[in-house]
């Protein structure tokens, strides 16, 4: 009988480090299963985050550049115009790519650069101890927002894929979530398009992943993916908002 | 190619392109735009890839994700900007990338001004990031010389697989000398495929590359740090470069300068000579590694009383020379650091009074 279900060749066959709950390890399959697909794993080059997911290609088995905090996309940026024919992608968490590296993800967004973005927003700093990051939810207590988060002195979250979507020239950018089996395959089909449109040449993609950090939200796996459901996807609606046939096609950036 | 007169910023940049390196990302600054001005026509020329980035900090990691991809990269910069660039050079350093920066100095601290200076001195040679992070620091005093190291540094930053530093002094950027190309180099690093992300496919092992700096454990990032540090210990085996000027004869005063400042302070030597004054001196090309060896012998030598380090920065330099001559004859220091050079009147004038103190009396 054929099996139908298997490990990607690209993700390693190996314990995981994240913790009971985490989504990393979905999201990290679903890349994995979206390479294979693909058939770039041979001219794929990953870009590992600050955060928990430094450690990323020690389970996706293609060639990997690590980061320092919140630079993969400058860093993909480099790659990517030097080598328009290898497959970039980035893998950031919020503290990542929405504090430190705000100016980065945003610049190579607005350049059209044509790699592709995995962001993984679970409102909270995972790695550094559960510090409060600017996806951190109105009143929700953080190692450094014992009290919740003050949005008189914090503002209120960032939501990023909005934000992105305000710029012209992103091809492709979508909010999807993996903390329920049903919203899986929409996340996987994101992620497939988002890495085609690189494919195609086509600009800027980033597909934000709703996540979960039970450790840091000091709850239990079942409830960190309730707490999401009530309070995270009502902030953070899931969906495409922005798509590659309303604007711009092709970035104005250089291919060789 | 016949000579031509050229800026040297503008030599740099196309020295770089001689020296196939056909990958460029800057920030503006003064006094070394002229660089990206340059390079924004020319690099398209030849196929190559220019993009101005947001930022400092951001071109420091393009120059990242371009090296680790496996290819011939640089950037130009002023000393505030390689202040930005500095977490991503140690990266670089951390992962082991070839790569080259060249800093065009401007006066310092802060924003300083826009006028040139040697007051990075430190920052390039000791402190260029956190971590132990040395760069290979190379000094040119004309822009034959500024053309000539560009090309000498790819090679440089690729048998060592480290940044290698270009410090020239705003002057070196922006004044106009005739310069002649040496012929082209090949383009890539000749040793990527065992370290470069450059995808699988294209390596004949077909296994994949892991560009990076972590090292969580312990022991591993001690090795690692000792790699480094061996590395390093090469370069100052391997790569020291210097010039001697006026140190076949006799001298009462060795002078060590470098960069601009170094063809003032030959002036002032040749005009000291037509007083009767002789002095030594002794050009670094390289800054690290610093010619300890040269400077300790000609220091030594029994005539020579009294040593100088002349600099555009206060006296950043001086513990070098001081290590250098270890202790056999007093160290003086004259500089300035505001943007003016020094005269060669100025500096004939600190020779006569260090003579004549009673530091140099023995």
């Amino acid at each position: 009988m054929a099996k139908t279900f298997q490990r990607p060749q690209a993700l390693f066959d190996q314990p995981t480090h994240y913790c009971p709950g985490c989504t990393h390890g979905v999201i990290h399959r679903l890349v994995a299963e979206t390479i294979d697909e693909l058939g770039i794993r041979g001219r794929t080059v990953g870009i590992a985050p600050v955060g928990c997911a430094v450690l990323a290609y020690n389970y996706i088995d293609c060639d990997f550049q690590e980061a320092a905090h919140g630079r993969a996309p400058a860093m993909a940026t480099g790659i990517k115009r030097v080598r328009p024919d290898l497959m970039v992608f980035t893998y950031q968490g919020d503290g990542d790519l929405a504090s430190i590296g705000m100016g980065e993800i945003i610049h190579a967004a607005n350049r059209g650069e044509k790699f592709t973005t995995i962001f993984v927003n679970n409102a909270i700093y995972g790695m550094t101890g559960g510090q409060m990051a600017p996806t951190t939810m109105p009143n929700q207590r953080t190692s450094t927002s014992p009290f919740g988060r003050k949005t008189e002195e914090a503002g209120m979250p960032i939501r990023v894929a909005e934000l992105l979507s305000a710029l012209v020239t992103p091809a492709y950018v979508t909010r999807q979530t993996v903390i329920r089996p049903k919203y899986i395959q929409k996340a996987k089909k994101a992620i497939l398009k988002a890495f085609t449109y690189q494919m195609e040449k086509r600009c800027f993609s980033l597909v934000e992943l709703v996540s979960t950090c039970p450790t840091n939200w000091g709850m239990t796996p079942p409830e960190a993916i309730q707490w999401a459901e009530d309070v995270l996807l009502p902030y953070y609606p899931l969906g495409d908002v922005k798509t590659p046939d309303a604007d711009v096609k092709e970035a104005p950036c250089k291919t060789k | 190619m016949p000579k031509v007169l050229m800026k040297g910023n503008e030599a740099i940049a196309e020295a770089a392109i001689r020296a196939g390196c056909l990958n460029y990302f800057a920030y503006p600054i003064t006094p070394q735009s002229e660089v990206a001005e340059y390079l924004c026509w020319r690099l398209p020329e030849v196929n190559g890839v220019f993009l101005q980035g947001e930022s400092e900090v951001a071109v420091a990691y393009m120059i990242f994700g371009a090296a680790g991809a496996g290819v011939r990269v640089f950037t130009t910069s002023s000393s505030p900007g390689i202040s930005l660039m500095s977490e991503g050079i140690s990266y670089l350093c951390g992962a082991e990338l070839p790569a080259v920066f060249v800093n065009i100095m401007r006066g310092g601290p802060g924003l300083g001004g826009i006028l040139p200076s040697q007051a990075d001195y430190l920052q390039a040679t000791k402190g260029i990031g956190h971590g132990d992070c040395r760069l290979l620091v190379m000094a040119p005093a004309s822009v034959q010389e500024a053309a000539e190291m560009v090309m000498q540094a790819f090679p440089l930053a690729e048998k060592y697989r480290n940044p290698v530093m270009i410090l020239g002094d705003g002057l070196i950027g922006q004044m106009m000398e005739p310069v002649e190309f040496p012929d082209h180099l090949r383009s890539e690093p000749s040793n990527k495929d065992g370290w470069a992300s450059s995808g699988m496919d294209h390596r004949k092992s077909k296994t994949r590359n892991l560009v990076r700096s972590l090292f969580l454990d312990p022991e591993q990032l001690n090795r690692h740090n000792m790699d480094l540090r061996a590395k390093y210990e090469r370069m100052k085996a391997e790569e020291v470069q210097y010039e001697n000027f006026n140190t076949e004869g006799d001298y009462q005063a060795l002078i060590v300068s470098y960069g601009t400042m170094s063809r003032v302070c030959k002036t002032a030597v040749n005009m000291l000579k037509e007083q009767g004054i002789e002095v030594g001196l002794i050009r670094p090309r390289t800054l690290f590694p610093f010619p300890e060896a040269a400077i300790g012998e000609a220091a030594a030598k029994v005539s020579c009383r009294a040593v100088l380090s002349v600099e555009m920065s206060m006296g950043q330099m001086v513990e070098d020379v001081e290590r250098s001559v270890r202790g056999a004859r007093p160290v003086q220091w004259y500089g300035k650091c505001g943007g003016e050079v020094p005269t060669p009147e100025e500096i004939i004038e600190v020779v006569k009074t260090t003579l004549a103190s009673d530091l140099s009396r023995r």
